[in-house]
């Protein structure tokens, strides 16, 4: 067919392309020659031509495979399984394809007082280490970067490097610096560095996943925030059916509670036990108890001016219980959270109170917390927080001193409500009313929290 | 008394050493496939039910201690558990099933991923550059990772291998004849246009021929928002879609307000085994997806 319309097509060139009287032999034979000519050049288009038409009934024979008009063709691939996983989308399940992986955390806030804050103390609590309220006005959060990544087939390591600003200096500290075992046997587990303690429910917990702003009154006064230390911890997880997890660490003892690396540099014991479950789909929930044992040494409390120091011992016991719904375990939806802590205290030694000679103190104090967050609906969470702490009687030593109790309990209550586009960002309004401080105190602040880079996977 | 919590201790860990195989799986779909292909020789838990979104888990007390105990780990991969999984691996204490090691199956490795992207960022949403994650939802796939399953069964226990193969010699017969069935059931579907709530349908999309024209999410991960829902209604309102198309745990709102509005059928499907109650095995699943869509479509 193509043929032919070819020869049809090269017969009315030839035509249209002599219109020539023959009029001498010479004459003749040139003529011959320039119609010779002309045929080559014509045959060289046409084949040129030709060669141009089969690409383009290629092209569209191509098309036509791959068009949904097509009849069907089952995905491209063999069902045969081949031994091999497909070169080129290798991976792995961890938090990113590079190594290590690194993310960071922006947080930033903005907090109004009714009394002045860097006046605030609790009487008979003397706040050490991070402890405190937050900035008055607004203000940077810690900006944190982490960095994490396996050793090699044994070993994989984490950094937490909070970048934040004290007293408008840019201070770069270092947080978590460990590395942990990923295959000894038998369930244990070693890491060793400086590390968040695993006391308690929120003492591992970054700040920023956190449900509220701040951490609650007994971690403010017992813990100075958060106990991070450096030095070992094992932990050990049973082969039961039921979770059920221990573990001991050994620290330096050179941060609130503890302080001066007493020891010679092992000032702190601390042991944990933990257990938790599911109640149908729906329910999970954990409890756990944990043991703190510090020394202090020339340990320094309340205010940074004229510092209370405390040389002895901080027994710390730490009750915790977390219970979680979400209908079908589907949290993405619809969740609540009720999670509770019961800190006791004991410290034995001698306070230094400014002015004064060292006095033997031996006073036991207790605080606790309730909360419950509820996201109704997907983004959207509010919450509820009741703290409280109370203290025996140091003795009539300490009368007028920051050590002395006030007649009634400290506590605080806490209202928020947060706003999360995704997982990676939170807008959130907290509102307390402390009685916690000599005044009552009112406090409304808001909060961000962002978060790019590596992915991060939270614990329960 | 010491010596009394000492036996207790050694029964509890060799109750351990002389169980069936164990596995852990992420989603019910490998926990469905693994009891087609390891029968009574293992035990099968899975981390998520067929109600529940397998990106928001959490790393709950429970699946630490099942994964603490296990010899295999199967998971969709492609950093769909990737909220979760890292932190049970890093609290399970457990050498055997780390990735790179025989005891850890990411079985999205074993089939031709979708959508794999080097130029994403978070502003698309929580995109997967490894490629879209949800792979089970065409069964060609099922039967690629059932090959690579079946060389970890008999890698783990050499002991039952011959019942391994025989099984998945079984499966891969009545497999293949129903994927037949459903491709024969399933032709007038193509080119039919659908809008899901998430993109959790690529491969089905991909294997039955139908058209993903947009998402009622106006970026992965995202839930619906009213202002991307009214440009959905301004491009669609006339029935330029076939379906809108939703996962049983994810709201029904969003797709059932747009169906309203355009007419278009509103279709929950099962994304996994259990996610409907005819859904109730591998077979049943697929079964029922067809079955609905040719239901909605009226076709």
């Amino acid at each position: 067919m193509r043929t032919m319309a070819l020869g049809v097509l090269w017969v009315c060139l030839i035509s249209s392309a002599t219109p020539v009287l023959a009029q001498t032999e010479s004459e003749i034979d040139a003529l011959r020659a320039e119609l010779a000519q002309m045929r080559a050049d014509y045959e060289l288009r046409i084949a040129q031509l030709e060669q141009r038409l089969d690409e383009a009934e290629e092209k569209a024979a191509g098309q036509q495979a791959v068009s949904p008009q097509s009849d069907y063709q089952p995905a491209s691939q063999s069902d045969q399984w081949q031994p091999e996983p497909y070169v080129g989308q290798m991976t792995n399940s961890g938090n990113n394809t590079s190594n290590p992986a690194i993310g960071v955390i922006f947080q930033g806030q903005a907090w109004s007082y009714s009394d002045d804050p860097d006046d605030y103390q609790i009487p008979g609590f003397p706040l050490g280490g991070e402890a405190g309220p937050l900035p008055e006005g607004l203000a940077l959060g810690e900006t944190e970067i982490n960095i994490s990544g396996n050793v090699d087939d044994k070993f994989t390591a984490w950094l937490t490097v909070p970048i934040a600003i004290e007293d408008g200096e840019v201070v770069v500290e270092l947080e978590e610096a460990w590395v942990e075992t990923m295959t000894m046997p038998g369930g244990l587990s070693l890491r060793m560095g400086r590390f968040y303690s695993n006391i308690g429910y929120l003492n591992d917990k970054h700040a920023h996943s956190w449900d509220f702003a701040d951490l609650p009154l007994p971690y403010e006064a017992f813990l100075g925030g958060q106990y991070i230390d450096d030095g070992l911890q094992l932990r050990w997880l049973a082969p039961t059916d039921f979770y059920l997890e221990l573990g001991a660490e050994v620290a330096r003892g050179a941060k609130y509670p503890a302080g001066g690396a007493a020891n010679s540099g092992v000032g702190s014991y601390a042991l944990h036990l933990r257990s938790g479950g599911d109640v149908g789909f729906s329910n999970s929930w954990q409890a756990g108890i944990s043991y703190l044992q510090a020394d202090a040494d020339d340990r320094e409390s309340g205010s940074e001016d004229d510092p209370l120091v405390f040389t002895g011992q901080t027994d710390l016991w730490i009750a915790e219980f977390v219970w979680k719904w979400a209908p079908n375990g589907n949290s993405k939806q619809r969740n609540f959270i009720f999670q509770t802590e019961y800190i006791w205290r004991n410290e034995d030694g001698r306070y230094t109170v400014p002015g004064a000679s060292a006095l033997p103190y031996d006073t036991d104090q207790q605080g606790w917390y309730l909360q419950a967050v509820y996201q109704p609906f997907p983004q959207w969470r509010i919450g509820l927080r009741y703290d409280r702490l109370s203290s025996d009687d140091p003795g009539q030593a300490f009368d007028g001193t920051p050590l002395m109790p006030s007649s009634h309990d400290p506590y605080r209550y806490s209202l928020m409500a947060d706003w999360s586009n995704s997982e990676f960002s939170r807008l959130r309004l907290q509102y307390t009313h402390d009685e916690a401080g000599f005044d009552d105190d009112n406090q409304w602040g808001l909060q961000y929290i962002f978060s790019i880079g590596a992915h991060g996977a939270h614990s329960f | 008394m010491k010596k009394m919590i000492l036996s207790t201790l050694l029964l509890l860990l060799t109750q351990a050493t002389y169980a069936d195989l164990k596995l852990f799986v992420c989603e019910p779909e490998w926990a469905a496939l693994a009891t087609e292909l390891g029968g009574d020789n293992i035990q099968v838990s899975s981390a998520t039910n067929a109600l529940q979104d397998p990106h928001y888990i959490q790393a709950r007390p429970s699946l630490i201690s099942k994964m603490g105990r296990a010899d295999l780990i199967v998971c969709s991969g492609a950093q769909l558990e990737i909220g979760w999984l890292p932190m049970l691996l890093r609290k399970a204490n457990n050498p055997d099933v780390l990735p790179g090691t025989p005891g850890f199956l990411e079985a999205s490795n074993y089939v031709k991923r979708l959508d794999i992207t080097l130029d994403s960022d978070r502003s698309q949403g929580d995109v997967h550059p490894q490629g879209n994650p949800h792979i089970q939802t065409n069964p060609h796939n099922i039967l690629l990772v059932a090959g690579a399953m079946t060389e970890r069964l008999v890698q783990l226990d050499t002991a039952n291998a011959d019942s391994y193969q025989q099984n998945l010699s079984s499966f891969r017969e009545r497999w293949t004849i129903a994927i037949t069935n459903w491709e024969k059931r399933a032709s007038v579907l193509r080119g039919k246009r659908v809008i899901p709530h998430h993109k959790s349908w690529r491969y089905l999309e991909d294997w039955l021929g139908l058209i993903e024209v947009a998402t009622l999410e106006p970026v992965s991960g995202i839930p619906p928002t009213a202002s991307h829902l009214a440009s959905l209604l301004d491009r669609f309102g006339d029935k330029g879609a076939d379906f809108i198309i939703r996962a049983p745990f994810q709201s029904e709102k969003p797709s059932d307000w747009l169906s309203e509005r355009t007419g278009i059928p509103a279709v929950l499907l099962p994304l996994t085994v259990g996610g409907t109650h005819e859904a109730s095995d591998l077979f049943k699943w697929f079964d029922d997806i067809i079955n609905r869509l040719l239901t909605a479509g009226d076709v």
